[in-house]
């Protein structure tokens, strides 16, 4: 082919929803030489796009999904291809009545109208379900369905029409070459079986084939092809006579995991209820050598009988509709159900664009398009979507299957905010678990760690605090009041944490001050042995991490972060190492173990192992000395996220199960308990108003928003800088508050303790939502207990206006509203010891 | 009438199909399968006959044990019976060791419920493509037999065929019990409801093991034939493309 391309900027390969659309949106954003390629014929190429079901409903718990999904309907709206008919999830079961008052908890808090309904009031909107099997519904009016093909289409063309966009159909990718980067290969070449394309920018947006294509270049794409069942059944009188495409709402039949879909005529029926069947990518027939389409996988009859049962016994007629046409359907999972977006962490300027439905696809090509032309995308906050999130032990395909087996089935399911996993467990652990076993540790899963949350061997602290378990099943699930007894105990007495799953890098090298003030938002030019707390911000200003950084050396210096950030944060390091070799980058997290011993007799305990002085002179708060204790190697850090004295205490991985023994053998004196993760980062966290990653400080809040900035900066440059300048010249219209509830009582009388996972909308006196003058909603980030300072605390992000203490507001949880008060605000939001006597005297 | 129709189960493919390394089967491991659409058809047409002269459909198969999966689907658009003569060798028997283990079935279903007023077949299955099970079948049993029909007439035991032939049809006056061969378009399958579905699970499936001997015909290998490359070019949407269409169907000489 002559006018094949050799050349270009970016190739872009997978023209289905998210390919498409990210074409358009780069070129908006005035990338003017792109080629998009697909194995298959335009404009159905054969992949997922082909055979959705192509409706949207807004609502979900996860304000990152909400915010692609909104932008995703307004884009479709804008370009004419979307049919507003409304929603309804019908309920069957209690449980599922009590999950749509979460539900519309999350509608309040996102601006979405929403009600719930009665059977009858069902029945009214779509008069052929059968009530009687249903206890109410859950209707959002802005429930739609839309064009997916024919966007993509459109987003395409507006990128060929302004000429800045070359499209090839039935091009085959053959391989993706690769060269010398910076830090690692950087793709250099595209090559097809039309020819090969010398490019700067990779984009593989290849839904389930994304796996295999990125491996050309030598990357992973964590997701797996999952069939999806759907039948489309009909024709209807009833269906046929409205003489449109959709007259009645779609439903969705929340407890038998189906849905039921007006498709003209006919009711699209589809179904996530039946056993997880996962495929491997080479599993996938050629668009020849399907009977449909490389997607539309041979139909297993007995896999659906169950869910035409219970489509039938929802609405009666479905039973005499021929099944003109059923599908497998192939759609990718990941395992842990979020998109898989950004640039590739093995692979330079290799990006992912996959794992996305059809109600995120327009919004995923803003954002990767964002993402590719700023450095990092303003729509959202990726961090639950970006590709670098996954451990290499959780990149393989024994871990995706397992968990994708695990959730395919939660798709419509009452997933609880901390919901553990059952599969692909005790896959990485620290070296105290034996110690932990027998404790009767509760784990949690922290970045795929094990980490003790509490323990049952403190259960005898439960009385003697007084603790009251919860009423209700699902405030109380996945909780303790172990916690909170472990958390009074270790404010009087002593603690010890199990810190393993701690992130631990280390940089060093001769250029790696220089580095690491490029990095980062505070000073690092600091004595040897000081440590720095800093926000790590994206090229926008907003934050991208918070770390601790101790200087070990005068080249070298540890960078310290949390299980669930190491993944990006790894990748953000190494992304941004000078390529000259003055700079080296180790991740010793498999080398280091660490352990917290925090509580007023942890000085005494930890000095009854070692004859260093411990002592606040000899060692002050923020500082890092090695330190034998009991003859062990240690470097111990003098710091506190609990707010009480004492040391996170680092050792070789392999002296990390006598350096435990030999604490606990000591603190018998001094009365140690082993304390859980809860109050390490809960309970103990929000006394202290100590912010956390992913929870308080994200891409869209800067600093001085989460009460962080500094009163000086620093002179070096570094990343964000100009915008961090800027955010501290305006005032904030936005500032970081703990309140307190002032009362937990739900309406039936007994206590209620939300959640904290950002779908808990602050509101107004008078039940209004708050929303900046950003536009951005307040809404609680954390919510905890604050056993030594009785109350039950959240922390929100407030317009300022709103921020001085006193202030009285509501909060909503479970469709209920409770009224708060604004305790405190800057940058001490601490209700417990806010002087840090405890911490630094 | 008691009608007897025979199906087989056959692989459903894209555009192009693969071919096992040994060269003798078709690579069906990612493929569905379906029944051949020629008797799909004599599924309907026998459905069709019962549901207008009364009596019953007996639906038979030879095939492996999973073949059960297309005797259910028949149950699920209306037979009343199914036989499944299984073949557990793992590969497709020859024609006449097909033939022979459906006459042998044949003879006992007769023996227990009596004759056959019309035994239906495809025309051809849609892999083997062979031509002559309808016709050995209907030798063996002393029954008249015509191919290609794309129309049956009924009217007491006379059965009235119609066979489409370039000109226009030839018609046979065939006496029951007889043996038709069938063809795609002699009428439109029904899908099966979701109501049609759910009963086929019930159906009972009348499983028979058949001692038939190996037949004399061997399979030596498959050819596949060469691939043409198709480019498909979409002129444009709705009214925009009409001047694209005209444009091409004057290049093609049809204008």
């Amino acid at each position: 082919m002559s006018d094949f391309p050799t050349k270009t900027r970016c190739v872009v390969i997978g023209a289905g929803i998210v390919g498409n659309c990210l074409v358009g949106h780069l070129s908006d954003m005035g990338w003017d030489d792109i080629v998009l390629l697909d194995k298959g014929p335009l404009p159905n190429p054969g992949g997922s796009t082909g055979h959705a079901s192509n409706f949207i409903f807004p609502c979900d718990h996860s304000k990152e999904i909400v915010d692609l999904t909104l932008d995703s309907q307004r884009q479709y709206e804008e370009l004419g291809l979307q049919n507003t008919c409304g929603g309804i999830e019908v309920a069957r079961t209690e449980e599922r009545m009590e999950e749509f008052k979460r539900r519309m908890t999350s509608a309040k808090c996102w601006g979405i109208p929403s009600t719930l309904l009665t059977p009858a009031e069902v029945k009214e909107l779509v008069p052929f379900i059968s009530e009687d099997v249903i206890l109410g519904g859950f209707y959002t009016p802005s429930v739609s369905a839309v064009d997916s093909l024919e966007t993509g289409t459109q987003m395409r063309k507006r990128a060929q029409e302004a000429g800045h966009l070359q499209v090839f159909a039935n091009t085959e990718v053959t391989d993706i070459e690769t060269t010398n980067g910076k830090n690692k290969p950087k793709v250099s070449a595209v090559v097809t079986d039309r020819g090969r394309i010398e490019c700067d920018t990779v984009v593989v947006a290849c839904g389930v084939w994304s796996p295999r294509i990125a491996e050309m270049a030598g990357a992973t794409i964590p997701l797996t092809p999952a069939v999806h069942q759907m039948a489309d059944v009909g024709p209807f009188d009833v269906l046929v006579e409205t003489q449109q495409e959709l007259a009645y709402p779609i439903v969705r039949d929340m407890d038998t995991f189906c849905y039921e879909r007006q498709t003209a005529g006919s009711m699209e029926v589809g179904s996530y209820a039946h056993r997880p069947i996962l495929h491997r990518v080479e599993e996938i027939p050629s668009n020849d050598e399907a009977a449909l389409s490389p997607t539309e996988m041979p139909f297993t009859a007995d896999d659906f009988d169950q869910q035409m049962e219970e489509a039938i016994e929802l609405m009666e007629f479905l039973g005499d509709g021929e099944i003109k046409y059923a599908i497998n359907g192939l759609l990718s999972l990941t395992p842990d159900a979020n998109p898989v977006l950004g640039p590739t962490v093995e692979v330079e300027d290799l990006w992912s664009a996959a794992a996305v439905w059809i109600k995120e696809g327009p919004g995923v090509g803003r954002l990767v398009a964002e993402w590719m032309t700023h450095g990092y995308p303003h729509l959202t906050d990726p961090h639950g979507a970006d590709i670098a999130r996954f451990y290499p032990q959780q990149r393989n395909v024994h871990h995706i299957e397992a968990r994708c087996e695990e959730h395919f089935n939660k798709t419509y399911g009452i997933v609880h905010p901390r919901e553990q996993w059952d599969s692909r467990r005790d896959v990485t652990t620290g070296p105290v678990k034996a110690r932990t076993d027998a404790l009767g540790a509760f784990y949690f899963e922290a970045g795929g760690w094990e980490r003790p949350h509490w323990y049952q061997s403190n259960q005898d602290l439960v009385q003697n605090y007084g603790i009251q378990e919860r009423e209700h099943e699902w405030d109380g699930r996945w909780w303790s009041p172990i916690s909170d007894a472990e958390h009074l105990h270790l404010r009087d007495h002593a603690g010890i944490v199990d810190l393993s799953a701690f992130q631990i890098f280390e940089i060093s090298g001769p250029g790696s001050l220089e580095y690491i003030e490029h990095m980062v938002v505070n000073k690092c030019d600091v004595k040897v042995g000081a440590s720095i707390y800093t926000p790590v911000l994206n090229p926008s200003g907003g934050f991208r991490s918070d770390l601790t950084i101790l200087r070990l050396g005068l080249e070298r210096f540890r960078i310290i972060t949390g299980a669930f950030d190491g993944g990006r944060d790894e990748y953000w390091f190494r992304h941004n190492m000078p390529g000259d070799g003055t700079v080296q980058f180790e991740n010793r997290t498999n080398a280091v173990c660490t352990l917290g011993v925090w509580g007023p007799n942890a000085v005494d305990l930890l000095s009854a192992l070692t004859e260093s002085q411990l002592d606040q002179d000899a060692f002050p708060y923020g500082s890092c000395q090695e330190i034998l204790l009991a003859g062990i190697p240690t470097e111990m850090f003098r710091v506190s996220y609990v707010g009480d004295s004492g040391f996170e205490i680092y050792t070789a991985m392999q002296h990390g199960l006598a350096l435990w023994d030999a604490i606990a053998e000591a603190g018998q004196a001094f009365h140690l308990r082993p304390v859980g993760a809860a109050v390490y980062g809960t309970s103990g966290r929000i006394e202290k108003g100590y912010r956390l990653m992913g929870a308080e400080l994200e891409n869209e809040y800067t600093p001085v928003e989460a009460g962080l900035a500094r009163p000086k900066v620093k002179a070096a440059d570094f990343i964000g800088k100009a915008d961090y300048l800027a955010a501290r010249d305006d005032s904030p219209c936005a500032q970081l508050c703990v309140l307190s509830m002032n009362d937990l009582a739900c309406e039936a009388g007994y206590n209620r303790f939300p959640m904290g996972s950002g779908n808990e909308p602050i509101l107004s006196p008078t039940g209004e939502r708050i929303v900046d003058a950003k536009g951005r909603v307040s809404r609680v980030t954390t919510a905890g207990n604050a056993p030594s300072v009785g109350k039950y605390l959240l922390m929100s992000y407030l317009p300022v206006e709103l921020c001085a203490p006193g202030t009285e507001l509501q909060v909503m949880y479970q469709n209920e509203l409770y009224p708060v008060t604004v305790e405190a605000t800057g940058p001490n939001l601490a209700l417990f010891d806010p002087q840090n006597d405890r911490m630094k005297n | 009438m008691r009608v007897l129709v025979c199906v087989k189960r056959v692989p459903a493919p894209g555009s192009r199909i693969n071919i096992t390394p040994d060269g003798l089967n078709v690579d069906t491991s990612h493929l569905g399968f379906t029944t051949s659409p020629h008797e799909e058809c004599a599924v309907e047409e026998a459905t069709q006959i019962v549901e207008q002269h009364g009596g019953s459909v007996t639906v038979l198969t030879v095939g492996p044990p999973e073949a059960e999966e297309q005797l259910r689907y028949a149950a699920s658009v209306g037979g009343n019976d199914f036989v499944l003569v299984v073949n557990d060798t793992g590969e497709d028997w020859d024609p006449q060791r097909t033939s022979t283990a459906i006459v042998e079935a044949i003879i006992d279903l007769e023996n227990d419920a009596g004759e056959y007023d019309l035994i239906l077949f495809g025309n051809e299955s849609a892999d083997a493509g062979g031509y002559q099970i309808g016709i050995k079948v209907a030798v063996a049993l002393g029954r008249p037999a015509v191919n290609g029909i794309k129309g049956i007439d009924i009217s007491g035991n006379t059965l009235t065929a119609r066979r489409e032939v370039d000109s226009g049809y030839e018609v046979y006056t065939l006496q029951a019990p007889a043996v038709l061969g069938v063809k795609e378009g002699i009428n439109l399958p029904r899908y099966p409801t979701m109501k049609g579905r759910l009963a086929s699970k019930k159906a009972q499936i009348d499983r028979r093991d058949s001692s038939t001997p190996p037949g004399p015909q061997q399979k030596v290998r498959l050819h596949q034939p060469e691939e043409t490359v198709t480019e498909t070019q979409v002129l444009g949407n709705g009214a925009d493309a009409a001047a694209a269409v005209v444009d091409l169907l004057a290049d093609l000489g049809v204008l």
